[in-house]
């Protein structure tokens, strides 16, 4: 035992020295990891970098073009490098190959390839302007032969200063893992000597299943309380953590430091004994299997692919961290929804299940549902099991035990009643559809991931794939995967994960014994590291089913360097604006400078957070804001056939450095262009300018658009026929008229760079061209149709408050998200705003949490052979502290093989959005009648195939209870913007709403597509909801249809970024007086917007109605106040979809036709 | 037995079959290195663009020889497939550059297993005709 407490000492050291220089017992990683990195230093130090490298006289010229051709390559080659992977695990001499790899994209990515290259071909073609600095001119010329020099500085970072670099010898050993590890120990004799540890361990383990069993059970009920006192323990402690690195500059520093700082900075937190027990047996456990890591990880197809030495273990340990860091900063823990589910009390049952697989279900059931311990069941228990299951009492052995058998039937009836929807009137349910509930055991349940972030079209995973075609139901998941909440945050070296299809580790895995667990996506059977056997939030060592990991399908993990292509990358941010005539005619220009003023602190970032700006019209305006300039320097391109940069390093600035600035080019920016004549927009200029400026770093581009492109490269022509607004023919141009912006959106995505695209427009503009730059750069589209700062409020109230949301908001750079599922199920599309990398890869430049995504699955095997089936997410991603993370978010859903059962378990509601997701492809890439005619064939087909089932056949159209909102939401879906006929849609409004279905989260795409009405005008307590200490009303749900409209009420719709309030035109006068503050209807003005706050009842229950609505979403919705003759009726009415229009079925009249189609 | 301009076009035509043959088999190769994940979209778009048009043109260049050596029925063999290169020309994505394939669409399962399927349609189709023209050519010297 000695050998074990020479480590613990060295770790309790590292605890008082936390945040400090690399501990001492870290010797091998952790200074490893510096040295390797001087090229990241190099990297976030940047700017400071150039002036040495300018001194180094002549450049070789015919560098700068190499670098260029060599980044794309090494980008894309190094993220599938599959062939060389394998070889680089096989033994130290490939150890080089794989370093080559690593500089080279670290070389590539730090220097500014474009502008070297570009530079010497162009004479300055500056235009004089009066606001020009004068000597400006004279060190132009000096600043072009500096970025030419700066590109051309690869050689300063060239493979063989790697391979001598120390510890690079090291590093790849840590990338490659397992095999040498020894030299990774070498320094403190403590680690290096473990020996005796293991043979200890064993009778360590050996104690746990022949000691205290009944404890074990007797313990679950208390465990969970310390569970919450300690999670408060740790909080402030891990803030300490943060702050430190914060205040230190902390993002210089490899991330790989990071996490073992935050965990050694809680010395109360690991028993040391322990502790050090842990680190060693970690360490030596990869020396132990050297084998078993080399032979099968050779599809390593990492998210970067980086992380293919991920197994490297040192020390870890976990603890729940709030996901942002402001309420990680406030002290105060968030609610307790985030913390993992208390161990479940009826834990003990499962090994129950599993020592008699072929019990009948019911009975299976049963104890799953009892709390009782092992006292209850002892007797029809043979007891002979009980202590050889106890040791593992897992809800994952209950997976495979119990699987999807164990079914809740009342679920499965009520979603097979069939309902006569030509007689049910009232279809709706007076509140908003609950979340659908897999047909799962309770426990299983319980950790499923919530599905407001990840769900899927069929709740009942349908065995094979003609079984999907019978039910005639889409199969698909539907993700919102950087949803904003709080999730446990895991700080660990050893990222426990899959050896052969990579899947992290999720609470549906099963644990064969303590050493061993099974994935549950590829069967394989996986060694548990030593280090996962400790659980820091129970403090206990031999459970390895309690870590958080294992406990919350949501989890995130602190990434260590091996995921990392590069340094993790500063937050940047590029504003090019539109300063045209027209622009300036809208002005926006002045709301969007307010907002930035107002909301450039709260940009998320840490203290590399770079900005710049950039303006157009029909030539290319720079701002030099290095720091020691009085003002900032405007500067302008007016070469737009062949943009350059001028100054490329003084453009993009550090934010805490030339603050001032900043904040003085705001204030003066709205003033510069008010008398401009200038009319042209060169906006595929300005974005190879943005492009240019951000390829070194990657980041985010906001652009501001507010007419047609009409200079330059991307210049668009008018498309649109007004004529045929209102056709019903078909839809033309719904497509992009030329691929520049795709072209230029996927340079922008290999670079990291993600465009989001502002359009402020009163004429047409083209969207369905301009949009493919954000498209497939993963960047996010608005859209504000004839904005005018004075004439349209509404439009200037929703800019302000998305842009409020849109600078604020979370942001995750240099994304990448895999999603994998069961062997057997296979990745058919994908729907949303990325580039599609590979067949389960997403690349996504930025990832933001108001973007959601689709995916179309088939199946390619039958799933007999399993009763479950689990789908994971996992989205890669700089944080904007520098962080690299990664989410984990894991679905398990039961597979059944009757198709009613298929039925009973359908989503209608993700049915409804995958739906129209494939629906606006199909419109896209054939037309949009094709398109129509497939949605309403969807409900035929599906219903139709209903009716085969049921052998009874009652008159009527009969629909399952589950479906029996389907035709109504796709009527509502034929109707929306985006796909209907007949009446008048503006292109650009359809094109829209066509980007929105694709790249929403199911929940704005359901509001939007079939919007809440509620009757407020006499809220009451009565059924209202407690929260905390309020009471909020909840009115029941209205069909949408005039005839729920009545003149005595007011009505609030809401749909999603809007909220109407329709007052009719008798509304009760005290409710008018009381919550409007109007003393009549005639006296409501046109364009209200905002409840007063009155001091009375019925305004004080309006208004927690209003806030309760408004907290379900991210964002603060725009509120209408629609009077009866207003001319805004017409939108509020076009949301009524039950009713007919002229050119569109009623509801009543859709079902008829259904039917009759179903009858042919 | 006379060395016939016909001989001389089934000659070619051989010849030129030849490397269409490697044509499909450099595409069905590609397209499987895709569904594997050992290639990115945007890599292989930009190597089998460029290919696309020649290959086109290598079939388009054989017909009209026939046309010229009234060689009826071998070229009516031909006419489907080269309708079809027409059509499939004609229906291609928005694209500035020559080619067929847009590496944002290309990885959607239904793209990529019709691409897949078109090449081993088209192999099977250049191995028949290679035979054919094999045929032909003897058939050719030895009738005439």
């Amino acid at each position: 035992m000695s050998a074990n407490l020479n480590p613990s000492a060295g770790y309790n050291l590292n605890a008082t020295q936390n945040g400090g220089a690399a501990p001492p017992c870290q010797n091998g990683p952790g200074q490893t990891y510096p040295s390797v990195y001087h090229a990241a230093g190099y990297y976030s130090s940047h700017p400071q970098s150039y002036p040495p490298v300018m001194g180094q006289g002549p450049a070789p010229s015919g560098k700068a073009p190499v670098m260029n051709s060599q980044y794309h390559p090494s980008y894309y080659h190094n993220s599938h490098p599959q062939p060389v992977q394998p070889t680089v695990r096989a033994g130290p001499p490939v150890y080089d190959a794989a370093q080559t790899q690593v500089s080279q994209s670290c070389s590539a990515t730090g220097a500014p390839p474009s502008s070297a290259h570009h530079a010497p071909q162009h004479p300055p073609p500056f235009k004089p302007l009066t606001s020009y600095p004068a000597p400006y001119y004279a060190p132009y010329p000096a600043s072009q032969g500096l970025a030419a020099t700066a590109a051309s500085s690869a050689p300063l970072y060239p493979v063989a200063s790697y391979s001598s670099a120390p510890g690079a010898n090291q590093y790849s050993t840590v990338r490659s893992s397992q095999a040498p590890q020894a030299q990774l120990y070498q320094g403190p004799p403590g680690i290096g000597a473990p020996p005796t540890a293991v043979s200890t361990a064993p009778c360590t383990y050996a104690r746990p299943p022949s000691g205290p069993q009944v404890a074990v059970n007797g313990q679950v009920s208390a465990v969970s309380s310390p569970v919450l006192q300690h999670y408060d323990q740790t909080q402030p402690v891990v803030t300490q953590s943060y702050k430190a690195l914060d205040g230190d500059g902390a993002g210089e520093r490899p991330p790989s430091g990071t996490p073992s700082n935050s965990v050694h900075s809680s010395p109360g937190h690991h028993p040391g004994p322990q502790y050090g027990y842990v680190a060693n047996s970690g360490g030596r456990s990869s020396t132990a299997a050297p084998s078993s890591s080399s032979s099968d990880d050779e599809d390593d197809e990492e998210e970067e692919d980086e992380e293919a030495g991920a197994d490297s273990s040192t020390t870890g340990s976990s603890s729940p961290v709030p996901n942002n860091y402001e309420s990680l900063e406030d002290g105060s823990y968030p609610d307790s929804s985030s913390l993992p589910p208390p161990p479940p009390s009826s834990k003990a049952v499962p090994p129950f299940g599993y020592s008699y697989p072929n019990l009948h279900p019911a009975y299976q059931q049963k104890p799953a549902s009892r709390t009782d311990t092992t006292p209850s069941y002892g007797g029809c228990n043979p007891p002979g099991y009980q202590p050889f299951s106890q040791p593992f009492p897992n809800m994952s052995q209950l997976s495979t035990a119990l699987g999807g058998l164990s079914g809740v039937p009342e679920l499965q009836v009520e979603g097979l009643r069939p309902v006569n929807l030509l007689q049910e009137r009232n279809i709706l349910p007076p509140s908003p559809l609950p979340d659908p509930e897999p047909n799962l055991s309770a426990d299983l349940r319980k950790v499923n991931c919530s599905p407001d972030t990840f769900r899927c079209t069929l709740t009942n995973i349908p065995q094979t794939q003609a079984l999907l075609n019978k039910a005639k139901l889409p199969l698909g998941l539907l993700l919102h995967p950087f949803r904003d909440l709080t999730l446990p945050v895991i700080t660990s070296n050893t990222i426990v994960r899959c050896r052969s299809c990579r899947t992290y580790i999720n609470p549906f895995v099963t644990f064969l014994d303590q050493r061993r667990w099974k994935c549950n996506l590829c069967y394989r059977v996986n060694d548990v590291p030593d280090e996962f056997m400790y659980n820091p939030v129970t403090r206990s060592y031999g459970e390895p089913h309690k870590r958080p990991e294992v406990q919350n399908s949501t989890v995130e993990f602190i990434a260590s360097s091996d995921y990392m292509l590069r340094p993790p990358q500063p937050a940047v941010y590029l504003f090019v604006l539109d300063v045209s005539h027209n622009a300036v005619e809208t002005g926006y220009l002045t709301i969007f400078c307010q907002s930035l003023l107002d909301n450039l602190d709260k940009l998320p970032g840490d203290t590399r957070t770079r900005l710049g700006f950039v303006t157009f019209d029909s030539t290319i305006h720079f701002y030099n804001l290095q720091e020691g300039l009085s003002q900032p320097q405007m500067l302008v391109v007016s070469d737009i056939e062949d943009i350059f940069l001028p100054t490329p390093d003084s453009l993009l600035v550090n934010l805490k450095e030339s603050r001032e600035l900043v904040k003085d080019l705001l204030s003066s920016l709205p003033g510069m262009f008010t008398h401009t004549r200038e009319t042209h927009s060169a906006l595929g200029p300005a974005l190879q300018a943005a492009y240019k400026l951000m390829s070194p770093t990657g980041g985010r581009v906001s652009v501001f658009q507010t007419q047609l492109p009409t200079q330059g490269a991307g210049l668009l022509q008018s498309r649109e026929d007004p004529n045929l607004r209102s056709s019903t023919k078909g839809v033309q141009h719904l497509g992009p008229a030329t691929d520049f912006y795709k072209k230029l959106a996927l340079d922008c995505s290999g670079q990291q760079i993600a465009v989001d695209l502002f359009l402020l427009t009163s004429q047409y503009s083209d969207l369905a061209s301009l949009a493919c730059v954000a498209k497939y750069s993963a960047g996010s589209i608005y859209y504000y149709p004839s904005f005018h700062h004075v004439h349209n409020l509404p439009q200037l109230e929703k800019f302000q408050k998305d842009l409020q949301r849109y600078l604020t908001r979370k942001i995750g750079f240099e994304a990448v998200m895999r999603i994998r599922c069961t062997k057997g199920l296979s990745i058919h599309t994908f729907h949303g705003n990325f580039f599609v990398r590979s067949t389960d890869l997403l690349s996504l430049a930025n990832v933001n949490p108001d973007s959601g995504f689709a995916v179309q699955m088939s199946i390619d095997e039958s799933l007999a052979d399993t009763s479950l089936t689990c789908f994971q997410a996992a989205l890669l991603y700089t944080s904007s502290k520098g962080k690299r993370r990664i989410r984990v978010h894991t679905l398990c859903l039961p597979v059944v093989s009757q198709l009613s059962d298929v039925f009973a378990g359908a989503d209608i509601q993700a049915v409804t959005c995958l739906l129209a997701n494939m629906a606006i492809d199909r419109s896209v890439s054939s037309s949009l009648s094709d398109a129509r005619d497939a949605l309403v064939n969807a409900v035929v087909d599906s219903l139709s195939a209903y009716r085969n089932t049921s052998n009874l056949q009652p008159a009527g159209l009969v629909a399952p209870s589950a479906l029996r909102l389907f035709p109504l939401y796709v009527l509502a879906l034929l109707k929306q913007k985006a796909l209907r006929t007949g009446t008048s849609t503006r292109l650009d409004d359809r094109v829209f709403a066509m980007c929105e279905f694709k790249s929403q989260p199911l929940q704005h795409v359901m509001r939007l597509v079939h919007p809440n009405l509620y009757r407020v005008d006499n809220l009451s307590d009565q059924g209202a909801l407690h929260l905390n200490d309020r009471m909020v009303p909840q009115p029941q749900l209205l069909q949408l249809t005039a005839e729920k409209l009545t003149r005595e009420g007011a009505f609030l719709m809401d749909c999603g970024s809007l909220l109407y309030l329709w007052v009719g035109k008798s509304c009760s006068e005290p409710f008018i007086r009381d919550v409007l503050g109007c003393p009549d209807h005639s006296s409501i003005p046109q364009n209200m917007s905002q409840i007063p706050e009155l001091d009375n009842p019925s305004s004080a229950r309006m208004r927690t109605f209003l806030s309760w609505l408004q907290e379900s979403r991210s964002f603060w919705p725009v509120l209408h106040v629609v009077k009866d003759d207003a001319s805004a009726k017409t939108s509020f009415f076009q949301h009524l979809v039950e009713d007919r229009t002229e050119s569109a079925f009623s509801y009543y009249e859709f079902l008829l036709h259904i039917q009759q189609q179903m009858s042919k | 037995m006379a060395f016939t301009f016909a001989a001389f076009c089934y000659m070619l035509a051989l010849l030129l079959t030849a490397a269409l043959i490697f044509f499909a088999i450099w595409h069905i190769i590609a397209f499987d290195e895709l569904k594997t994940d050992y290639k990115n979209p945007i890599d292989q778009c930009n190597t089998l663009n460029p290919l696309v048009l020649p290959e086109y043109l290598i079939h388009v260049f054989f017909c009209i020889m026939f046309l010229c050596a009234a060689e009826w029925l071998t070229l009516g063999l031909n006419m489907p497939l080269l309708a079809y290169h027409v059509w499939r020309y004609m229906s291609r994505p928005v694209m500035s550059g020559p080619g067929l394939y847009d590496p944002t669409t290309i990885m959607n399962a239904d793209i990529l297993a019709y691409c897949q399927k078109e090449g081993w349609c088209k192999l099977a189709f250049y191995l028949l005709s290679f035979f054919y023209y094999l045929y032909g050519m003897i058939y050719v010297l030895v009738s005439s």
